[in-house]
């Protein structure tokens, strides 16, 4: 009941999406024909305009191309690039694996940033210690990524010799070690922008908690503050902190165009960003379709997490 | 002998945001070993802040300004936060208020008995487990093989009750404070626990620091009663004496107020009177979430409310008896069966009618901090009734505001006061006002008196008898608590599990219960049984 229930929001919210980013991508001006031949588009003849349109399925009626599009989704078939002269299954299998390893490694990050100074800004409100926290997390959220990202690329580069992005991209089975330091920068900015929302959660939670009535049980039994802290407290901030971070993966795995580009990592990101530009309908359609499929899933682990931490979601 | 906690001058205060506020002041008390001292007290008179001092687990912003607190022969006012640690749990055990919020949702309840056992290095691993069955055993948590490994949300409140006890008991200190430990249960689990804690404390030699706000039950329990008062200590003295012969003029206003199976009745003799209201045969079931399976909340319940008088149902949790005034108020539709008002039946009514018929009944439900609009002025949440119903212009209403918190005797002037800025009993008051607002002709009180300190109580009680000679008013009056019910009644229905088991007339009720349940109900009320009986008659028809 339950589970059928979630598969059907699940393929509900999919279809809506394919619907969604279909339209959007028809109603900008212009086609993969003009895109590709720039100006000399206007020298096609209309002979020759006709046979592109056949050739790339565009003189079918949108709801033919719709349907085929997604019928050709299930069977495995994302469509070809032209451009890149691959399939987009293949563009996808390199470039999601890339974009997922930026997201863990920067929500890692984040956590180990926001976390800690989130319960350090609680362990004394209105304290040196809290200022800090509100001012990193302030800074967080207000920088934008694109600054700070330029901002460390050229610092790195010029004062220190260090850029790994110079040099062409090494995935994580290529060159382990090529791959990390190419993925130090980009998962740095990221995770900062990450960690002002789980600094914040973290604090607001933790705060909560230690007012509770079975926090000061647990003092009245004698447990020493540390480890009050880290069962009893942290333990039962979880919830809150774990939402947060999950939301903010999801928006990690098709948020990051922006750094993708600044440091040439070739994610999933900068692949629907090149399929804008050359408005290959099929590469972005499925491209998103993928990202989009990807945030309902970590949002599934999300509260498969929940019922790991929480004894009352397991019961109901 | 020499005491095991020896209270001497001690003084609390809370900073607020202004300025320190003096919550104890000049508080001396002792407790040998093993006996058992309480302190009574209503809220705010400072009984819980001393309790949490001697443990030191004052709220962040209270603290210590004077005197000491020795314990075992050590001042703990001075001693360090690494020393407090050791000391509670293994010197000093608490058993807290609210069984509900004060056991971690997300640790097995063995863990956390166990966890007191660690921390104190008294035990761990296979040792820990098996004291902690032996500790389940004891509190009286029947399968405890079974219970150490579930969680808190899977056990009832009196279970979880009894866990906390096991719990604070765990190391054997020689100090167990009981802060309000059965307050939030219903009578007869109370009573069970109550003993069950008496039994396991003789057995253990564990001095008891009750705390209550509950004089008949300090009196039952207790070697020792101390009578607390905005912040001092009024009388001390033993626990016989200081009902038989009280000698402060508090604790004699406390003890008159205490509404007990002998009080006075406020309620007029019964007259013929035609009826307001008919129930028959009402009925309502809930699906339970997940399951597919129903629960039967109210079955086959009938009964009348005539005009201008007070019927009672009285029940313990889970028995129906807010279901069956939800039902009456009609926020909620029944199964089957019928409701007649003023000789309508409810079920037929379409919107329009519905919100007619709302006029006519109003409630007042039990926890006045919840049921008025923080941000509203009182004046506005009294007036809102009529707003809701078109009545009159704004000048009229604020009028009618006025009128209404005279008629609750309050001044007019408070109109433009916001709740926080209110006691509980004013603003059950307001509450009463703002049911009045439309004229109704029966009133639902959902608990309404259950939430407030006794000498408010009875104030509340009074008024709800004198609006009702002086307005004619029907009250369908909801309660756990029997004495209260019999103070204020014309007629009396004991509910239990969705069904009445009995009924009759205050006096039927109480001094010819026919009923076991009914007799249990009566004799688990603290000052009823044998051990705690007191001036006047006895209420129970039974030793």
């Amino acid at each position: 009941m339950r589970l059928r229930n979630r598969i059907l929001t699940t393929v509900g919210t999919l279809f809506g999406v394919a619907v969604l980013v279909f339209v959007m991508l028809r109603a900008i001006p212009g086609d993969q024909i003009t895109a590709g031949l720039g100006t000399e588009a206007a020298a096609l003849t209309p002979a020759q305009r006709q046979a592109l349109e056949q050739y790339y399925g565009l003189d079918q009626s949108l709801f033919t191309q719709f349907f085929s599009w997604l019928g050709n989704m299930l069977t495995g078939n994302f469509g070809y690039s032209a451009r890149q002269q691959q399939s987009v299954l293949d563009l996808t299998l390199h470039s999601l694996p890339v974009t997922i390893e930026l997201a863990v490694l920067s929500i890692v990050l984040a956590l180990l940033i926001g976390v800690p100074l989130g319960m350090l800004a609680a362990s004394r409100t209105n304290s040196a210690r809290d200022a800090l926290g509100q001012v990193v997390s302030l800074a967080g959220l207000s920088v934008p990524a694109f600054l700070l990202a330029t901002t460390l690329l050229s610092v790195f580069a010029a004062s220190f010799g260090f850029n790994p992005n110079g040099q062409g991209f090494a995935t994580l089975a290529d060159d382990p070690l090529l791959n990390l330091r190419q993925m130090l920068l980009p998962a740095l900015v990221l995770g900062f922008g990450i960690a002002a929302p789980i600094l914040r959660t973290t604090r607001t939670a933790v705060l909560e908690v230690r007012s509770e009535d079975f926090v000061r049980t647990a003092r009245a039994k004698g447990v020493p503050e540390r480890r009050l802290q880290v069962r009893h407290v942290l333990g039962n901030a979880l919830v809150p902190i774990v939402t947060m971070t999950g939301l903010q993966f999801g928006y990690l795995l098709g948020g990051a165009v922006v750094v993708e580009q600044i440091f040439s990592v070739p994610g999933i990101g900068r692949q629907v960003l090149l399929g804008i530009q050359q408005k290959e309908y099929a590469v972005v359609q499925s491209t998103v379709l993928v990202i989009a499929l990807a945030f309902v899933l970590v949002n599934l682990l999300t509260d498969a997490l929940y019922r790991v931490i929480d004894p009352r979601v397991r019961a109901s | 002998m020499t005491p095991l906690l020896e209270i001497r001058d001690l003084s609390v205060a809370f900073r607020t945001r202004r300025r320190d506020v003096t919550a104890v002041e000049n508080v001396s008390m002792e407790i040998l070993p093993g006996q058992t001292v309480a302190v009574v007290g209503e809220s705010g008179s400072g009984k819980s802040t001393t309790a949490a001092a001697v443990n030191r687990l004052l709220p962040a912003n209270g603290r210590i300004t004077g005197g000491q607190v020795l314990f075992d022969g050590r001042d703990l006012v001075k001693a360090s936060a690494r020393e407090m640690s050791a000391i509670r749990g293994a010197g000093i055990g608490l058993v807290p208020q609210d069984p509900m919020s004060n056991l971690n949702p997300l640790m097995r309840i063995g863990d956390q008995i166990a966890e007191a056992l660690e921390v104190h290095g008294v035990a761990t691993g296979k040792a820990a487990r098996a004291r902690v069955l032996e500790l389940l055993n004891l509190v009286g948590i029947p399968d405890p093989a079974r219970r150490i490994g579930q969680y808190p949300h899977e056990f009832s409140g009196g279970m979880r009750q009894r866990a906390l006890i096991a719990m604070g008991l765990a190391c054997r200190p020689k100090l167990l404070i009981a802060d309000e430990p059965t307050s939030a249960l219903d009578v007869t689990v109370q009573r069970r626990i109550l003993d069950q804690l008496e039994q396991l404390t003789a057995e253990m030699g564990t001095a008891v620091f009750l705390i209550t706000h509950d004089l008949a039950l300090a009196a039952e329990r207790a070697d020792v009663v101390a009578v607390m008062h905005q912040g001092r200590i009024v009388e001390t003295g033993k626990a016989g004496e200081i009902l038989a012969e009280p000698e402060h003029e508090y604790t004699r206003r406390l003890l008159g107020a205490v509404p007990s199976l002998s009080s006075v009745r406020v309620a007029e003799p019964e007259r013929a009177a035609e009826d307001l209201v008919v129930v028959e045969g009402l009925r309502k079931v809930f699906p339970i979430r997940g399951t597919g399976e129903e629960l039967t909340a109210v079955d086959a319940v009938s009964f009348a409310i005539p005009r201008g008088r007070t019927v009672s149902i009285v029940g313990e949790s889970g028995s129906g008896k807010s279901t069956t005034a939800n039902l009456l108020l009609g926020l909620d539709g029944a199964t089957s069966g019928s409701i007649r008002f003023d000789g309508t039946d409810l079920a037929g009514l379409g919107r329009r009618e519905l919100f007619a018929f709302r006029r006519r009944v109003q409630p007042v439900f039990q926890n006045p901090y919840a049921s008025l609009d923080p941000r509203y002025p009182v004046g506005k949440s009294i007036a809102e009734p009529l707003r809701v119903h078109r009545v009159g212009g704004a000048a009229e209403r604020k009028k009618a505001a006025a009128e209404l918190l005279e008629k609750v005797s309050l001044p007019a002037s408070m109109a433009d006061r916001l709740p926080h800025e209110l006691s509980g009993g004013q603003r059950q008051r307001v509450a009463i006002a703002r049911a009045l607002a439309l004229s109704p002709e029966l009133v639902v009180l959902d608990e309404a008196v259950s939430a407030l300190d006794v000498l408010v109580q009875a104030q509340i009680l009074e008024l709800l008898a004198e609006l009702q000679r002086e307005l004619g008013l029907s009250y369908l009056f909801i309660s756990h608590d029997l004495a209260v019910v019999r103070m204020i009644s014309h007629a009396v229905h004991v509910m239990r599990n969705g069904r009445i088991v009995e009924s009759g007339t205050a006096e039927d009720i109480f001094d010819h219960p026919e009923q076991d349940y009914t007799r249990e109900l009566l004799a688990a009320i603290p000052g009823a049984g044998p051990s705690g009986e007191r001036g006047g008659e006895r209420g129970g028809g039974q030793g």
